[in-house]
């Protein structure tokens, strides 16, 4: 077990294209360390450099103490678990999880010994004799994992594993690798692009976008301070509502003003983020995550300044919640970040909006909210856990 | 009543198929009758009368052909040429058509349109040429001469064919062996090799039925080792009755690349490679 660490750690194509660009970073002794980010952002070639799979451009990489920029893959002493599972198709499952202990000339018995082990760990002995054809998609998928920790090598490498499987299956093996990496305390870098994946799984999360690391942290600090504005909207399901606002003073309170609608800020908020001061009378993004929403007539209390209008235009009832899309009179903001959220997540890319435009917010209501679509509602907002970035530099604002 | 409807729209296809099965297999069914006829009654009737007259049927050609030492003798060579040439070529498509495939070098690309250039160079036109060289070599008239003929012209096609069949071997099995730990050398003969198989054992089993039935290479490289074709060939010319001894040497000669073939078609499986990924 070892640490791994990135130091301006870059990949540039021959054609000039650059995959990723000074990456740096630490991924701790048995840490569990996730890179999450939207297709194309350069993880999956991070983690194939560490892999030896890509050669590195510039930087220095070490696993341990050793600097393994030119280590062919098979000294580096690593192991890694594919998308495609990547098993030997004319071994057995036996034979798959031993292959990497035989070319390591590993004792006869003491390979049974770790075969068997790794087998009753993951469910597999029944399977040992069969052709990877003949099982499932979850059995290959522990097989995968199997070659992996029969290695009990340095670090683990996965790229997106979870990802062939069907949603139920992916959130049992979710558990599953999150609690084998505890008891074997190897050192993971996890790749994955899907944030849910990130949040429940690893340590720490390092966000990436187009080739750049955006911010490294633990799940609950990405949620509760995001960098930056893609961070925000990539981190949490559904995403942050961003509208386009500015920050004034009225009546001795500070009051976010978006379009005709208007939040007066807690005074903790205030104290939580001191740099918002400076913003005062110039435009910032407000956050707004749709679990801080709830329904006005559902609510407790209702207080003053606390509020948005808007007209219910989707109910998606989930059983234990509801999300409610409402059509609020605010301009969404449109910066690059959201534009490429959005056009990540699949959804049309906000074409550039004007003042009169109005945004769609989605909230997260409680399963008592009786909202239908076509009703105007009046919605309560969580003013302590608002979110503003700089629209400039789409940095937030603490 | 679907069933024979079935049946009826079929007919005409499987009647067209018989034709041409018992276009093929009548002459060799009537080789095989003739090698089974006494020497007296080739020269008097028909092989189609011998089925009338089971008793009369002999393996006394056989027995003649076993003892006559020129045939055993040629018999022998074509084995040597045909399975030696076979296995070179293999190895040597295998390992260019696996670098082809997965190793990174300058100029594999161009290397490998020159290769598949020279698949449309007809050997004869390096007959005259290589016989030259075979003579000032003292490579003429050997059985290493005519493998080494056989392996250079069997090869563009050898290497286009295992090529393209690796190239679709999925990546990441070997990448993955890579961090395993194998080498190049390890992936080649644990992963390639036998994920390769369906590929490799056509590749074979058209080399050994190229060079088993070649005649005009062994012709002109050839004096005394004589291939079992030669032999033939040499009887009919010498004396032009005696097919009492071509008829058996001409069915062992089919029989035997049969038999190769049946032997390795097992191999022709579909989704050899299902289950690795996915």
């Amino acid at each position: 077990m070892a640490q791994v660490s990135f130091d301006g750690i870059s990949k540039v194509y021959p054609d000039g294209t650059t995959a990723v660009r000074s990456l740096s970073f630490d991924v701790d002794d048995g840490e569990f360390m996730v890179l999450v980010g939207p297709s194309g952002c350069g993880k999956t070639t991070a983690l194939r450099m560490v892999a030896g799979l890509e050669e590195i451009s510039s930087g220095t990489l070490r696993i341990g103490e050793r600097v393994v920029n030119d280590m062919p893959s098979r000294d580096r002493d690593i192991a890694m678990v594919f998308q495609s599972y990547a098993l030997y198709p004319h071994l057995s499952v036996y034979e798959n999880i031993a292959f990497g202990l035989r070319l390591k000339k590993v004792p006869k018995d003491e390979i049974d010994r770790r075969v068997q082990e790794a087998a009753r760990v993951l469910d597999l002995a029944p399977f040992l004799d069969r052709k990877p054809r003949a099982l499932s998609g979850g059995q290959r998928q522990r097989v995968a994992m199997g070659r992996a920790i029969v290695r009990q090598p340095q670090a683990f490498l996965m790229d997106e594993p979870l990802s062939n499987l069907d949603a139920k299956l992916r959130v049992q093996m979710r558990a599953e690798i999150a609690r084998l990496q505890q008891d074997l305390g190897v050192t993971t870098i996890y790749v994955t692009h899907d944030q849910v994946e990130a949040m429940t799984m690893g340590d720490r999360v390092a966000v990436m976008r187009k080739g750049a690391l955006q911010q490294v942290a633990s799940p609950q600090e990405l949620y509760d301070r995001p960098v930056n504005l893609f961070v925000g909207g990539f981190i949490g399901s559904p995403s942050m509502n961003m509208l386009d606002g500015t920050i004034e003073r009225s009546n001795g309170a500070v009051v976010a003003r978006m379009g005709s609608q208007s939040l007066t800020l807690d005074p903790g908020l205030l104290d939580d983020r001191p740099d918002l001061a400076a913003f005062e009378g110039r435009p910032v993004v407000v956050g707004i995550r749709p679990e801080d929403l709830e329904d006005a007539a559902a609510a407790s209390d209702v207080p003053e300044g606390r509020t948005l209008d808007g007209t219910v235009e989707l109910r998606e009832a989930l059983g234990s919640e509801i999300m409610v899309h409402l059509a609020v009179d605010a301009p969404a903001a449109t910066t690059a970040e959201v534009a490429e959220l959005a056009e990540d997540a699949g959804v049309p890319v906000p074409a550039g909006g004007g003042p009169d435009r109005s945004a769609t917010v989605v909230g997260r209501f409680s399963p008592r909210s009786r909202v239908k679509p076509g009703d105007a509602t009046q919605v309560v907002v969580d003013t302590r856990t608002l979110h503003f970035f700089d629209p400039e530099t789409g940095l937030g604002i603490y | 009543m679907d069933t024979v409807l079935r049946a009826a729209r079929r007919a005409p296809l499987n009647l067209f198929l018989l034709v041409v099965a018992a276009m093929w297999l009548v002459p060799t069914f009537g080789l095989f009758l003739t090698s089974l006829m006494p020497k007296g009654d080739i020269a008097q009737e028909g092989w189609w009368n011998v089925v009338s007259k089971p008793s009369s049927m002999t393996f006394d050609n056989y027995r003649a052909l076993f003892n006559n030492n020129d045939l055993t003798k040629a018999l022998v060579t074509t084995a040597e040429i045909a399975v030696g040439n076979t296995v070179l070529l293999v190895l040597i498509a295998a390992l260019a058509g696996y670098a082809f495939a997965w190793l990174e070098f300058p100029g594999r690309d161009v290397l490998f349109v020159v290769v598949i250039g020279l698949l449309v160079v007809p050997l004869q036109v390096a007959l005259i040429p290589i016989f030259s060289l075979y003579n000032s070599t003292h490579l003429f008239d050997t059985v290493l001469g005519l493998i080494l003929f056989h392996v250079a012209f069997g090869l563009p096609f050898g290497i286009f064919l295992l090529r393209n069949f690796f190239i679709g071997i999925p990546k990441d099995i070997m990448e993955s062996a890579r961090i395993d730990g194998a080498s190049e050398l390890t992936i080649f003969f644990r992963l390639i090799l036998p994920l390769g198989l369906p590929a490799i054992a056509s590749l074979a089993i058209f080399q050994f039925l190229w060079t088993w039935n070649d005649l005009i290479v062994a012709l002109t490289f050839g004096r005394d080792t004589q291939p079992i074709t030669v032999a033939i060939f040499s009887q009919l010319r010498q004396f032009g009755s005696n097919i009492e001894l071509i008829a058996p040497a001409s069915f062992v000669s089919l029989a035997i690349p049969l038999a190769v073939f049946l032997a390795f078609q097992r191999y022709f499986v579909q989704g050899l490679l299902a289950g690795s990924v996915k």
